[in-house]
């Protein structure tokens, strides 16, 4: 039993907040939490002297007393939810907020046969046979401190399921909104992926932040691509200045499968995107992209690890960065070879812009292989603003703000392109623009052109 | 011009390892400490030296601090090995005979050892240009040219010497570069280190000759603990040389070394490394481990480079690295480490940023063969006062053969805007193109995999000194012969 005189955050929470917590009937779930927390309790927070910790302290767990949400905070008044992507109608669409799911938001859309999109909560309500067989499948590592909290007191999340051979254009949008209340409270979503063989799906994760309370959110998504199929997924984060946003996110991907995704991080004050990605069969491709444009005293934490275990299989990495004020990013790429992954072709690209002196940026990108037959390669560079190129524009007449902020876009926009679909691509570079200091446009046409 | 044969091939081949050309042993007899660790010991190493009060306290402080640190032995490297008995290590060992005052009283035998190795000590390879300090196990047996540095004010001497004679520089620059308390093996050396040599450039002096040291462990059982300090003042320069072996021996040796470079506002040291310890046989067994602390601390103005060409010990564990601490201060790295068989390699460079206007270079290249398992390990770190600082990073890896591995990790923090940092790093084969063009036209896959490799390397080969360079080249090839099947 977990030990509840424990200093850890949450600890001494989970007993109380067992029975609110969903799937609470079932035995199984109960041993499930109850080795999450065992574990939680036995590792403790991530201190400085893991490796893979050195650059990024949970400080705000450490001075704030997050506690778990209650039904009531999900019910938070909230007039509308802003939807990233034009033309929301039509879409489907889940809403979360304060982690919970609010049905009134809820966007049914277009959803062919064969696409199954639930909040867990139903799920294990309805299936937890499925449930049980695919919880923790795919994340499951013993050493993560925080994966393992997630397992005792995931409250949240969505589980999409994609039948074989099933392909859905549309994008399909999950918002998460936090901050409606004047309390400090954590909640803890897991989401589920998985797509069947050649199935195909695009999933736009959302989360952003409302008012101004602290809250924290520790997150994990599984996800598995069956042979053949294709998923992309494009998350944003633009938590607000108060919150603390851990992500972690473990996918499998299988023989000629493919995983392309795109991670914007524009908010929070303490924001971890972990990322740990299987390439399991010959043929598999991952895309690995993401931007964060940090500014004020935020901190923003990049941490992936590509794991090639077939040969044949391709991945492909690139990491931009913007960093103002006092902010601080930090980058660790790992790319893995293992030893009968032949033919691996591996790149990733890591560039950093450092907008003043007094942010920070601390970069760790990495090989390891053990395979000889292979290509791989890895770039990182840290630097400002080319001043030639500041000189160049304003020498035909740009103004200083405006200038920069077009060489701060043309930076971010060797990873923008990674996103193939136009829409979307379109979506996030507002959110660039959005998040640039406003500078005054000689012309609206002149800003197309 | 005579090249001073440091590394040659046609060294004695020796018996137990044929594969390892300088594994023979010299039975010259040696004054051993009794095995282990303790302050008595410490007092005993300091005794037998007639070393100074303070030099004591110096050592009994550093032991005392390793004390604290027993069981804390580095782990984050990504090498893999027994631990190691700290007890059952001699801390001590010297050639039996007395000190010689002149070349003519070195005692035969270790002349004669010197002589296997082809390390030109007697006068008639004056004609080498090359002053040296030979260290034998723990203890400089002889020092060329030392009246025609004299007359230049350039002291080089072995540290023992130094401490004796030059009390007042050693006790101002020693440990100011790597302190006592640095890391695990820095302390462990600190406490026991008995020799190894020290430079020391006057003001505005161009040294005239390149200076070297010959290290050779000799003494089963041994660690060896050499500390090597050059100073450099003003203005001045110095090329230094640093070769190392070791007999083939069953059972594996320590060797913690200290370097610390001390370069003053406009000078530059220049230091090369062929270290070529027993790397242990075809299995595993035996071979050195080598774990190294260098450091460097360049003041304004000044240049350290540190050039290695790494191809021995089982495990190396090894960061030469520069502080640049002085504006418009430069440090440059450049590295081959090539692992065979069951050699392991974590080794890389530290380049700390401080002053205005630094700039930094680093040329990895990691050839890896066998079973062997090599990591580039790097930091590069811009501080927020090191305005328009640079640094220029690129380690490549080669692999030959499916069961070796090649792993970077460079770490990259900067805290400065106008700081700008580029790092690269590609892992590849030799491609079958490549081999195939060779081969057709003739040539046998190990010299095709020797080319190749040479070609790989260029880039540091070239910054080695020409007599080093040439010696440098044929080590690669060595190294990897038998990596191909």
């Amino acid at each position: 039993m977990p030990n509840n005189s424990s200093h850890l955050p949450f600890v001494g929470a989970f007993d109380a907040a067992r029975p609110g917590l969903p799937g609470a009937g079932l035995s199984w779930l109960k041993d499930f939490r109850e080795t999450g927390i065992e574990r939680f309790n036995a590792l403790g927070l991530p201190s400085s002297k893991i490796e893979a910790w050195k650059y990024t302290r949970l400080k705000p767990l450490e001075d704030t007393d997050f506690q778990p949400v209650t039904d009531d905070d999900g019910m938070a008044a909230l007039d509308t939810v802003p939807s990233l992507l034009p033309n929301p109608g039509g879409r489907p669409r889940l809403v979360f907020v304060n982690g919970r799911m609010r049905p009134n938001f809820w966007i049914e859309g277009d959803l062919p046969d064969g696409v199954h999109l639930d909040c867990l909560r139903d799920v294990l309500t309805r299936n937890p046979d499925w449930a049980e067989a695919h919880l923790g499948a795919i994340a499951g590592d013993e050493a993560m401190p925080l994966m393992q909290l997630n397992k005792a007191m995931m409250d949240t999340g969505f589980v999409l399921r994609v039948d074989d051979g099933v392909e859905i254009e549309q994008p399909i949008e999950v918002v998460f909104i936090g901050g409606l209340t004047d309390r400090p409270v954590a909640y803890f979503p897991r989401n589920l992926i998985k797509l069947g063989k050649n199935a195909k799906a695009t999933v736009v994760k959302h989360h952003f932040g409302q008012g101004v309370g602290a809250y924290f959110a520790n997150a994990v998504t599984e996800i598995d691509i069956g042979e053949g199929a294709t998923f992309n997924h494009y998350t944003v984060q633009a938590e607000s200045r108060d919150a603390t946003h851990l992500s972690t996110t473990h996918v499998r991907v299988a023989k000629d499968a493919t995983y392309e995704s795109f991670n914007l991080a524009v908010g929070g004050r303490l924001s971890r995107n972990e990322v740990s990605v299987r390439l399991e069969g010959e043929g598999g491709h991952c895309g690995l992209n993401g931007a964060y444009l940090m500014r004020g005293r935020e901190h923003c934490d990049n941490t992936t690890v590509i794991e090639h275990l077939a040969p044949h299989t391709s991945s492909r990495e690139v990491f931009k960065g913007v960093l103002n004020d006092e902010s601080r990013g930090v980058f660790q790429g790992r790319i893995v070879v293992h030893k009968n992954a032949q033919k691996t072709d591996g790149h990733q690209l890591c560039k950093t812009l450092l907008l003043n002196t007094g942010a920070e940026i601390d970069a760790k990108p990495e090989l390891e292989i053990y395979a000889d037959d292979v290509k791989c390669s890895h770039g990182a560079t840290t630097g400002q603003m080319d001043e030639t190129a500041l000189f160049y524009l304003r020498s035909r007449g740009v103004p200083e703000a405006l200038a920069r902020n077009l060489l701060v876009q043309s930076f971010l926009g060797e990873a923008l392109e990674e996103i193939k679909q136009d829409d979307i691509r379109q979506a996030l570079t507002d959110k660039v623009v959005h998040w640039l200091p406003a500078a005054c446009f000689l012309s609206e046409e002149w800003r197309d052109a | 011009m005579t090249t001073p044969k440091v590394i040659s091939r046609e060294a004695t081949s020796s018996e137990l390892d044929a594969d390892y050309k300088w594994g023979f042993t010299i039975d010259i007899g040696s004054d051993l400490a009794p095995k282990g660790l303790s302050e008595d010991i410490v007092r005993l190493i300091s005794a037998k030296k007639e070393e100074p009060e303070w030099m004591l306290e110096w050592r009994l402080k550093a032991y005392r601090h390793w004390e604290k640190l027993k069981f804390q032995a580095p782990k984050w490297a990504n090498v893999k090995y027994p631990p190691i008995d700290y007890q059952d290590i001699y801390y001590y060992a010297a050639p039996k005979s007395n000190a010689p005052k002149s070349l003519d009283e070195v005692d035969p035998e270790v002349l004669e050892a010197f002589e296997k190795l082809g390390i030109p000590l007697q006068e008639r390879e004056r004609l080498a240009g090359v002053a040296i300090d030979a260290v034998l196990d723990s203890v400089s047996v002889a020092t060329t040219y030392q009246g025609m540095l004299e007359k230049h004010g350039v002291i080089f001497c072995s540290m023992s010497d130094a401490v004796k004679n030059h009390p007042d520089l050693v006790k101002k620059y020693l440990g100011s570069v790597v302190p006592y308390s640095d890391n695990f093996y820095a302390t462990l050396n600190s406490a026991v280190f008995s020799d190894g040599s020290f430079a020391y450039i006057p003001k505005g002096v161009r040294c005239p000759i390149e200076l070297m040291t010959y290290f050779r462990i000799n003494q089963a059982d041994s660690g060896q603990f050499e500390r090597t300090l050059i100073v450099c003042e003003e203005g001045a320069y110095v090329s230094y040389l640093e070769g190392c072996t070791a007999p083939a021996r069953k059972t594996h040796q320590l060797h913690a070394a200290v370097v610390e470079l001390v370069a003053l506002d406009d000078s530059e040291i220049k230091y090369s490394t062929l270290q070529n310890w027993f790397p242990g046989d075809k299995d595993g067994n035996g071979g050195v481990y080598n774990f190294v602390t260098k450091r460097g601390k360049a003041a304004k103005n000044a240049k350290i480079s540190w050039t290695q060409v790494e191809t021995g010990s089982a495990i190396t564990w090894k960061y030469p690295s520069c502080i640049l601490q002085g504006d418009n201060s430069v440090g440059e790295f450049y590295s081959i480490a090539i692992t065979n068989n069951c050699q392991q390699a974590d080794t890389g460079t530290k380049m700390i940023h401080l002053g205005k206007n630094t700039s930094s270079k680093i040329i990895s290249k990691g050839i890896s063969a066998g079973r062997a398992d090599q990591t580039y390990r790097g930091l590069v770190r811009m501080s927020a006062k090191a305005d328009g600082a640079r640094n220029f990073t690129q380690c490549d890896s080669l692999l030959i053969g499916d069961q070796c591995g090649a792993h970077t990790v460079p770490y990259i923090e900067s805290k400065n805007k106008g700081a700008i940092v580029e790092h690269e790093a590609t892992t590849s084969t030799i491609s079958e193109d490549q081999m195939f063009y060779l081969r057709q036209r003739g040539i046998p896959p190990e010299d095709a995999i020797a080319l190749v490799v040479n070609g790989f390397c260029r880039e540091v080969l070239q910054q080695l000194p020409m007599e080093f360079a040439v010696e440098a080249q044929k080590l690669v090839g060595i190294s990897l012969e038998g990596s191909v099947g």
